[in-house]
């Protein structure tokens, strides 16, 4: 028998999209288990007998202090040393909005900028997650220009449709060099845009985020993280004017990310 | 040692709180101010080492990327404060008011692997750069930075001096001596109490202790106010009521028996839907959804809290309402929020405001960000609501809650057995809320803000969404035979309804608090927020204790069900309480209210026909009830869930208004549900009758307009009145509550919950204001496939645009009226027979395919409605009244295009599709009255062929988004 793909959602207090996230994984065939992290921090549940890690948007922790920083520091502080051998076996992570914010308050992205091997070493801080520049927290769509040859974004349309819902979304990197290798590595894989892919202004950048980041993957691709919702565009009847389009496809523009997850498990883990 | 930590933005990063508090700042006519600079403070106290709280500011609370922070003693800090003559205001939360930031900074504290911290408190320093004078500073506190009910300036005086004291308090059991007392002496009790019971209530609860032969305890007494409290019992709803009314000039008389069974329950039980599983005796309504699964709705008002605390009011009752569908039966996940508000106009004066209230801007805004705050972090979409302005909202603002769940079919009933253990999971109890039930039957006065201020809370989203995830999880392993909420009444109620049967014992200092300090009676009747009371069969207590903790939810035994059939409450073995349940659940005393309703004369107005509509239109658009809400609907996370499938916010810009919202519950599924209301004060002003008519009617359609089957709605009553210890005041209440009775029955639309929430005044010296009588009907309809659903937004150049329905001469309630400042008389009715086989024909039109788009008429008529479907489209259209059907003597342009009709719809239809769609709509009346044009013109002929609106779209859209763009 072939042996599924096994997909990891974390949950804690305040994650609020395991459910619909999960879902998406377990559309394309892989078994999902949605997992409280006090069962990885008791050991009940091993980190390594998952292929993929999905930490999922919500707001863990009330956002208290700031967004995904209390989470951060508990896989940064008791799992780190998981997620970086889970990183270093070619396995898969993705963080969606809240879950972008831990992966980049807990340095796991953008992670190293050079080399491919992971050590806990390797893990700071490089970039942060703030306040949108209108203050606010907003829901609304946004066009993403897709770059990069992250096994995430394999085959995904050269612009995409996902909605963004969040207050702390505006992208900033600590420095110039972070930037620049952010660039140079082609770790950008998505950049807010117009809906024909000119340079956005607001709201089509909606937060204000630098050079328009909308989510970055690390060094090898396959750590992922943003902030807009591909979950949220999974089916076609999501898309916030389908009644205006052609139906071409059940799917939206979002459940090719969680597709090309499951199929890299199939093709490359097992 | 007092840490103080203060953390900053480092320079050159945007600081988007400071910028928008220099806003508000700014719109208060204060102009002198350059700069705001937000600094957030952390006080840690305890044995820590300068290292240690160094690394808690390097690891856990400074964004090293973005801030800077500086560390010191607290005095010593506080020293240099008072000490540097620049505007510096530091705001805190008041001892005793939840704030969720400190518990989790303890937590990733400990994460840390740090010990020995005693406790953290929080505060937001504002350094204000400008030339300020003292009174000019004092205002900006006020206004913008801090509600003194729940926050304070910090002195930095005292802090010099200030530690954290706890209180402590001996038991001591109080009793209130009711056996002797005069009547003269119960009244006095009842006000200074706070309980809000009338002479014959208070009593009957002497008498009550006269048969027991000793007084009542402090806790006895509150127990009974709470349960007989209009919140908890709904007097004036199943009480008896004297109703005088004026038939065609005919004074008439009767005797209405509980109204809300001869009006609203009636209706449901005369419909008698198969698919209504449980209606009006659960905490919401619940229908069948598919073969699996149930669907259950409520809302519910949180109006006082909002008045005082905007905030606060409104984050605690989206929480309230969320634990109503928690405890639903065995307990429903909640799935969406509907969120209706009522205020004063947003540019009101500050010189217009009555004394102790707040500028209707701020409790706007408060009230926005309260709701925002709590769905959006529980995770649940808000996808549906209105805002209605007017001024006699100002003391009052309503704020409606509503909340959907979805719940296996096989978890809608429960029962308490005997001998199961009483648990209390979720949130501490602390003195919060204290008299929540009570205050809420009584008017508010300019001292309400000082009376009760305990009633004033704040709500831990977070905790709930812990208690709701570990809900789930126990009821799917079936480890509890009940629960309910604690809401109103606080466990008081929420236990004492659950013993109502069997009778039930509580040891008091089980219940896990937030301080110490608190007697037996404020734990009995605190209103802490996030608790849930769960019955549980002894051998399953291990089980579901594990499941809470599991998810980090505090829950504790404190009581079994005992089969007594009395209450019977101890603290530390002394017993503090010992009544019947009989007596407390029926032993209110029945009252019989008078109620008077007589048609008010209002003057007809004479309105000037202008031979341009232009100005008017675009006025209307820029209506304050017709405008764009999307400055709120964005600030609503609509789409968490992923079932999003007709959102608020429709049309090629995301920016259109939508007649309803629809989402999918279960993903994989195409099955789903659309949820709508109905509001509309003015109407009631003329007739409330024809209001809840109306309402219903415009609910409905609005679920029509997108696909909804109309044999399929379901809908909820709330009603908001004023005082209804005056006679007009109650008249007006009964004459809406049969307008519901007629138009539900008429429609085979049941209602299957409901609430009231009555005293809806404020007391001003000996003048009283009272809000307009007002309804909500919120309506849940099914959806067999969300993919034949339809938007409102035009599709395509060259499309037939269709008026279906009659347009009468139905000015009155209108906003045209109000343009010119008056209210009018001929409000719109509803023929609710001809208005069903519209809808069932656009049911079908609709199913078929027939349809491109379509809108609902409701404020500002048919013009507002063509206006939205353009601009939304992006598309013209030329429009020729002559076609319109109108049904009126006084044939004129503006009545055709502005009057409010109802039941009316504008449909886009291709012309290929022509007579398809014709032959559907046979038998009833539709004009064809004009078509969706490329360029980008909205070109309306008049009754005569002349041009009477010639306008852009972009002019439209810019008319009906501008007034609320903030």
């Amino acid at each position: 028998m072939k042996k599924t793909p096994k997909v990891i959602v974390l949950r804690t207090a305040g994650t609020n999209c395991d459910v619909e996230t999960g879902f998406a994984f377990e559309h394309f065939g892989a078994k999902v288990d949605a997992v409280h992290i006090n069962k990885l921090l008791d050991r009940e549940v091993n980190l390594s007998d998952y292929h993929i890690l999905a930490i999922p948007g919500g707001f863990t922790y009330g956002d208290d202090i700031e967004s995904g920083r209390i989470l951060a520091n508990e896989l940064r502080l008791h799992l780190g040393k998981d997620i970086t051998k889970f990183i270093n076996h070619k396995k898969l992570i993705i963080g969606i909005c809240n879950g972008f914010q831990v992966l980049v308050k807990a340095g796991f992205l953008p992670g190293k900028m050079k080399g491919s091997t992971l050590s806990t070493k390797d893990i700071s801080q490089k970039a942060t997650l703030i306040s949108n520049d209108s203050s606010r927290f907003e829901d609304r769509w946004t066009y993403l220009e897709v770059k990069g040859d992250s096994v995430w974004t394999k085959g995904l349309k050269e612009i995409v449709y996902f909605p963004v819902a969040h207050a702390e979304g505006k992208f900033v990197p600590q420095d110039s060099d972070v930037l620049k290798s952010l660039i140079d590595n082609g770790q950008l894989a998505f950049r807010y845009c117009s809906a024909y892919g000119e340079a956005p202004v607001y709201p089509q950048n909606p937060n204000g985020s630098i050079e328009n980041i909308a989510g970055i993957t690390d060094i090898t691709g396959r750590v992922l993280g943003l902030m807009p919702h591909p979950e949220r565009h999974f089916i076609f009847e999501n898309h916030p004017f389908w009644t205006r389009k052609e139906k071409n496809s059940m799917y939206g523009d979002g459940a090719k990310i969680f597709e090309n997850g499951v199929n890299y498990v199939k093709e490359v883990l097992l | 040692m007092n840490w103080r930590i203060e953390i900053r933005h480092k320079k050159g990063v945007f600081d988007s709180l400071g910028e928008s508090i220099e806003k508000a700042i700014v719109d208060l006519g204060i102009s002198t101010v350059s700069k705001v600079e937000v600094a957030q403070i952390y006080n840690i106290s305890g044995s820590l080492l300068r290292s240690q709280i160094e690394a808690i500011c390097n690891e856990l609370l400074v964004d090293k990327i973005t801030q800077q922070y500086e560390c010191a003693d607290r005095q010593k800090l506080a020293h240099q404060k008072t000490l540097s003559g620049e505007n510096i205001i530091e705001i805190a939360y008041n001892p005793g008011v939840m704030d969720p930031v400190e518990h989790s900074t303890m937590k990733g504290i400990i994460d840390l692997g740090i010990k020995g911290v005693d406790y953290v408190t929080t505060a937001k320093e504002y350094i204000i750069s400008g030339k300020l004078s003292e009174k000019e500073l004092d205002f900006i506190v006020e206004k913008v930075l801090a509600n003194k009910l729940i926050q304070h300036v910090v002195n930095f005086e005292d802090l010099k001096k200030a530690s954290k004291k706890k209180a402590q308090r001996v038991f001591e059991l109080v009793t209130l001596d009711i056996l002797g007392a005069s009547d003269d002496k119960l009244m006095r009790l009842s006000q200074e109490g706070q309980l809000f019971l009338n002479l014959n209530e208070m009593k009957a609860i002497q008498k009550y202790f006269k048969k027991l032969k000793r007084n009542p305890t402090d806790c006895e007494l509150e127990t009974v106010a709470q349960t007989w409290s209009e919140h908890c019992y709904h007097k004036t709803f199943r009480g008896n009521i004297k109703y005088q009314y004026t038939v065609n000039g005919v004074k008439k008389t009767k005797i209405i028996k509980n109204l809300l069974k001869s009006t609203i329950i009636k209706a449901t039980t005369e419909i008698n839907k198969p698919w209504c599983v449980s209606v009006f005796h659960d905490n919401a309504g619940v229908i069948r959804f598919d073969e699996d699964s149930n669907i259950c709705f409520k809302a519910e008002t949180h109006n006082h809290p909002s008045a005082l605390e905007p905030f606060g009011g409104a984050n605690t009752g989206i929480g309230g309402v969320i634990r109503d569908i928690l405890g639903t039966g065995l307990g429903a996940k909640p799935i969406c929020c509907t969120d209706v508000f009522c205020f004063a106009p947003p540019d009101t004066d500050f010189k217009d405001l009555p004394p102790g209230t707040l500028h209707p801007k701020r409790v706007m805004k408060g009230v926005v960000s309260g709701v925002r705050d709590y769905g959006n972090k529980m995770g649940i979409p808000t996808v549906n609501g209105a805002i209605l302005f007017d001024k006699k909202y100002v003391g009052n603002p309503l704020v409606y809650c509503g909340n959907v769940g979805i719940m296996p079919k096989d978890k809608v009933f429960k029962k308490v057995l005997k001998g199961d253990l009483v648990i209390v999971a979720g949130g501490k109890t602390g003195r919060d809320g204290i008299h929540g039930a009570t205050f809420s039957s009584g008017e508010l006065t300019t001292e309400s803000e000082v009376v009760s201020s305990g009633a004033v809370q704040i709500g831990d989203p977070i905790q709930e969404k812990k208690l709701l995830d570990a809900l789930i999880k126990a009821r799917d392993k079936n480890l509890y035979t009940a629960v309910t909420d604690c809401g109103a009444g606080g466990l008081s109620s929420a236990v004492g309804e659950m013993g109502e049967v069997l009778g039930v014992k509580v040891d008091l200092e089980k219940v896990p608090l937030k301080y110490d300090g608190l007697n037996y009676e404020e734990i009995w009747i605190s209103e802490s927020q996030e608790r849930m009371v769960f019955s549980v069969r002894p051998k399953n207590v291990k089980k579901i204790l594990e499941v809470f903790s599991g998810e980090n939810v505090e829950a504790t035994v404190i009581g079994e069900f005992t089969g007594s059939k009395k209450l019977e409450l101890f603290f530390k073995g002394d017993q503090v309480c010992d009544i019947d349940m009989e007596f407390l659940y029926e032993g209110t005393p029945k009252i019989t209210k008078e109620a008077v309703w007589e048609e008010p004369s209002i003057k007809i107005p004479v309105i000037p026909l202008q031979s341009s509509l232009n100005d008017k239109l675009l006025e209307i658009l820029s209506h304050y009830n017709v405008c764009s809400k999307e400055w709120v609907i964005r600030q609503y996370d609509h789409e968490v869930q992923g079932g999003s499938v007709i959102k608020p916010l429709v049309g090629v810009n995301c920016d259109g208004p939508s007649d309803a919202s629809v989402i999918t519950p279960k993903l994989g599924s195409l099955k789903g549900i659309a949820i709508s209301n109905g509001i509309n004060a003015q109407y009631g002003k003329i007739d409330p009758f024809w209001m809840a008519a109306s309402c219903i009617d415009e609910a409905v359609r609005q679920i029509v307009s997108v696909g909804g089957d109309v044999e399929r709605i379901a809908i909820l009553d709330n009603f908001c009145w004023g005082n209804p210890d005056k006679p007009d005041r109650l008249g007006s209440l009964v004459r809406a509550a049969e307008g519901c009775y007629k138009t539900a029955v008429g429609f085979q639309v049941p209602f299957i919950s409901g609430k009231d929430s009555l005293y809806n005044e404020y007391a001003q010296g000996n003048e009283s204001i009272a809000i307009p009588g007002t309804i909500l009907i919120s309506a849940i309809g099914i959806v067999d496939d969300v993919t034949k659903t339809v938007t409102m937004d035009f599709k395509e150049r060259g499309n037939l645009i269709y008026c279906i329905g009659e347009t009468h001469d139905e000015m009155g309630g209108s906003i045209y009226l109000d343009t010119f400042d008056c209210l009018g008389s001929t409000v719109p009715k509803v023929n609710t027979k001809k208005a069903m086989k519209s809808f069932k024909a656009l049911n079908q039109a609709v199913s078929k395919g027939l349809v491109k788009s379509i809108h609902d008429c409701s404020e500002g008529g048919l013009g507002v409605a063509l206006a939205e479907m353009a601009f939304s489209g992006m598309l013209g259209a030329t429009i020729h009244l002559d076609k319109v059907p109108y049904k009126g003597d006084d044939v004129r342009s503006d009545k055709v295009l502005f009057s409010e009709s109802n039941s009316r719809f504008v449909v886009e239809v291709t012309k290929a599709d022509q007579i398809d769609f014709e032959k559907i709509l046979e038998g009833i009346t539709f004009g064809v009255i004009g078509q969706v044009e490329e360029t980008p013109e909205f070109i309306v002929y008049g009754r005569k062929d002349e041009v009477c609106v010639n306008l852009y779209i972009q002019d439209l859209k810019e008319a009906w988004q501008k007034p609320l763009r903030w």
